[in-house]
């Protein structure tokens, strides 16, 4: 396996190789919220696995010094583009997953808006291939709930389960009609999979570049107004209660869509919503450097919206954390604001934003926030062995220096693009190093001492 | 020269280097430029109507939208000025397929170009522009977000007519939603304290433009006893495609200027159009033609502003190029 250790050693030439080791992460503050643990200790990896909390070896031939970071399950980011196959000059499986490890992120789901679409046994099967070859974060393909997410029939939606697809969704676009809409919610219910959607009322956005209201007003944008989204959230809950599917919102940014999953919820409604840090960081004022590294979709929202969104995540209305890492070269958003893409890159900056926003302010502790990119996501795509550190779990473990103090660096960046709103940005915490399936793939070096290296009594 | 000597104070004191928008200028700045365009108007009363200032200067129109009007006036109040000045127009459509536009402004720049006038059909592209080029930059039309030497024409038209801006009502009627003429003029009326209206259909002037200050007004015989200027903004056929108003014919039956409506106004209304009009449409010829008609002043005080715009711009380059030493 000589030939995976060329990143890791890049990124810490003192590590070498050592699969599948047994490792001790020592004195680390433990947070799994899947058991409901916060505590200082050890957590001991053998083979892969996590092992049981108090057991443990003699020695260890990786000790990692852990004191003073925050040692949790590997985070999943449910919302992740990697733009291959068809758009390589934006981003790669390769480097996409890299991005993610060094954001602390242990695996990711990726959207199938790729060209061609992932609406196939074979497509997906293809991206868990690269993603086996690239060796950095794990990968998890969403089928797309129609063929070549043109929303007018559906993929074959069982097929994409076996070439391993853990959800389904047009993201990019949503799933317009109605009709199609009930049907994936009534027909994804044989494998207990979740359709995630992009809720827009399409006919409503045409010519939108970002949020309608005093803003849109003042630079002469399209709008694209809130009620799109709020619109299509009521449509897809009511379809999902009177089908018994499972409706996820994707990257949710008003106020009224906050409120009406919290109503669905209490309904009974199987519905679950997911917010950006963009969406809880920044708003579409923003817009008024005419910078594209403004624009996405969802448009950033006003401060009521922000207020929402965080008061969501708060009583946990809200259960994930996603990026929408939505890469793009440079050259396509070096353009006039109306012609350059949507979306800008997150997984990098998923930690710090979040620490910045959610977790300084005091909205949400690190256990709560945890949970979000972690076990809540495990749960959601079905990865039983996931978002945990209980025995016999899968080791992928992220461990997070919480007081490191650092500027945002876009030229720092794994990811192929750096279309980034945050460059520059003062911030706190980090991911410091990064075990996916036992191996220590990313470290920002200093504490991982390898192979005979005494352990504390 | 005392003209020239009244400009050559307002250029000590002014200090930006490009003139993106109105929405970021003082109302001293507008003010100034006013003041400077005044001194040049005198020019163009003279027999021979060049000064030296801008002599040895390059201004590059560089145009991605078409415009007849607005360009000219640009490179004639350029040329009278003494600078040299060359035209660059492409539609946004070809650039789009091969170099980008900043591209095209970075090749410009290597030319030698010392101010570059920009327009575009797409909001914020001056701003983006004036952060790659090193030259001063003036917008002449970002798609519906500014058109600030526009809007200055409009104002100092009004100053003259009425020696003041303060304390006026001026109405801005038709599409304000897709303008960049309502938006400058918004911003410039504001700042020096004129009462705004804004009047058309809702679906132009949608909810919201009250929080500029503004009052929104859909019924235009209901308030046009109160004002002292009609701004009649240009109506755009495509609106109508795109279902923003029923017809052209209802949109003239509510808002059209004529004969009956200026009965229903001040005497001395001051009618106003950015231009290019549509006679029978947005006001009949009469109208257009008659007493309260201003548009044929517009386009001569146009000439000064952006003489008095170039010039005090290019007060700037020297003193950044003498920084620079």
């Amino acid at each position: 396996m000589r030939e995976a250790a060329t990143e890791t050693d890049r990124a810490a030439p003192s590590i070498g190789e050592i699969p599948l080791a047994t490792i001790l992460i020592n004195g680390g503050r433990i947070i799994d919220p899947s058991q409901g643990l916060d505590q200082v200790g050890d957590l001991w990896i053998s083979r892969g696995r996590i092992l049981p909390m108090g057991g443990g070896f003699d020695d260890a031939e990786v000790v990692i010094d852990a004191r003073g970071m925050i040692v949790c399950p590997g985070l999943i980011d449910i919302h992740v583009h990697l733009r291959e196959p068809g758009n390589e000059e934006d981003e790669t499986i390769a480097t996409g997953a890299a991005a993610a490890l060094a954001g602390g992120v242990t695996s990711v789901a990726c959207m199938p808006n790729t060209i061609p679409a992932i609406d196939t046994q074979a497509a997906a099967e293809f991206v868990i291939l690269q993603a086996q070859r690239a060796r950095q974060a794990n990968v998890f393909p969403v089928g797309a709930v129609s063929k070549g997410r043109q929303g007018a029939e559906l993929a074959e939606l069982g097929q994409l389960v076996a070439g391993g697809a853990v959800a389904f969704t047009d993201d990019g676009a949503p799933v317009a009609s109605a009709d199609l809409m009930r049907r994936a919610l009534q027909y994804s219910r044989m494998f207990d999979r979740v359709i995630m959607q992009h809720c827009q009322v399409p006919e409503l956005t045409v010519g939108g570049v970002m949020n309608e209201g005093i803003e849109s007003m003042r630079l002469g944008l399209g709008g694209m107004p809130a009620a799109a989204e709020d619109i299509m959230v009521a449509r897809d809950i009511r379809l999902a209660e009177i089908t018994g599917g499972r409706i996820h919102i994707q990257h949710i940014s008003t106020a009224r869509s906050v409120e009406l999953v919290r109503e669905g919820k209490r309904r009974g409604v199987r519905v679950t919503a997911e917010a950006c840090p963009h969406h809880y960081s920044l708003t579409d004022e923003n817009l008024r450097t005419f910078d594209s590294n403004f624009k996405m979709n969802p448009p950033l929202r006003t401060w009521p919206d922000v207020e929402a969104v965080i008061g969501g995540l708060k009583d946990n209305t809200i259960e994930f954390i996603a990026t929408d890492h939505a890469p793009h070269a440079r050259e396509k958003k070096m353009r006039e604001i109306d012609q350059a893409p949507f979306g800008i890159v997150g997984l990098e900056t998923l930690v710090p934003i979040t620490a910045k926003a959610l977790i300084e302010p005091g909205h949400l502790t690190w256990p709560e926030a945890i949970a979000k990119m972690s076990c809540n996501p495990a749960v959601l795509l079905g990865l039983v062995d996931k978002g945990t550190l209980r025995g016999g779990a899968d080791a992928d473990v992220t461990i997070i220096d919480p007081e490191t103090r650092w500027t945002i660096d876009p030229a720092e960046f794994r990811s192929k693009s750096k279309n980034t709103p945050y460059g520059g940005w003062e911030v706190k915490a980090r991911a410091h190093t990064v075990i996916v399936g036992g191996e220590v793939r990313y470290t920002r070096g200093g504490i991982v001492q390898h192979a005979g290296a005494s352990v504390p009594a | 020269m005392t003209a020239t000597n009244h400009a050559e104070s307002a250029a000590a004191a002014w200090t930006r280097k490009h003139l993106l928008g109105l929405e970021e200028l003082s109302a001293e700045e507008i003010t100034a430029i006013l003041d400077t365009a005044e001194s040049f108007a005198e020019v163009s009363t003279r027999s021979r109507k060049k000064v030296p200032a801008l002599q040895g200067r390059i201004v590059f129109n560089l145009f991605f939208e078409n415009s007849t009007r607005t360009r000219t006036s640009f490179s004639l109040a350029a040329k009278r000025l003494s600078a040299d000045t060359q035209d660059f127009t492409a539609s946004a459509s070809s650039l789009s397929k091969g170099e980008s536009f900043i591209d095209t402004a970075r090749n410009i720049e290597a030319m030698g170009a010392d101010i570059m006038v920009i327009r575009h059909p797409t909001p914020g592209t001056p701003h983006l522009l004036a952060q790659h080029v090193d030259c001063a930059i003036i917008n002449a039309g970002d798609g519906a977000h500014e058109h600030p030497t526009q809007a200055l024409l409009d104002l100092m038209t009004i100053r003259r007519a009425r020696g003041r801006i303060e304390g006026l009502t001026v109405c801005l009627l038709g599409d304000i939603a897709h303008s960049r003429v309502a938006r400058s003029n918004i911003h410039a009326l504001k700042k020096l304290g004129a009462h705004v209206i804004l009047c058309g259909p809702p679906t132009l002037v949608p909810r919201g433009w009250e929080r500029f200050g503004c009052e929104v007004v859909h019924q235009l015989d209901e308030v046009l006893p109160r004002c002292d200027v009609m701004n009649v903004l240009r109506i755009q056929f495509e609106r109508q495609q795109r279902g923003l108003f029923p017809s052209v014919s209802e949109y003239s039956q509510f808002y059209m200027m004529t004969q009956d409506r200026i009965r229903l106004g001040k005497p001395d209304l001051l009618l106003l159009a950015p231009g290019p009009i549509n006679r029978g449409v947005e006001l009949t010829p009469e109208v257009a033609d008659g007493p309260n008609s201003a548009i044929l002043d517009q386009v001569a005080n146009g000439l000064a502003i952006r003489m008095a715009v170039l010039y005090l711009l290019s007060g700037r380059i020297d003193a950044g190029s003498r920084h620079r030493d």
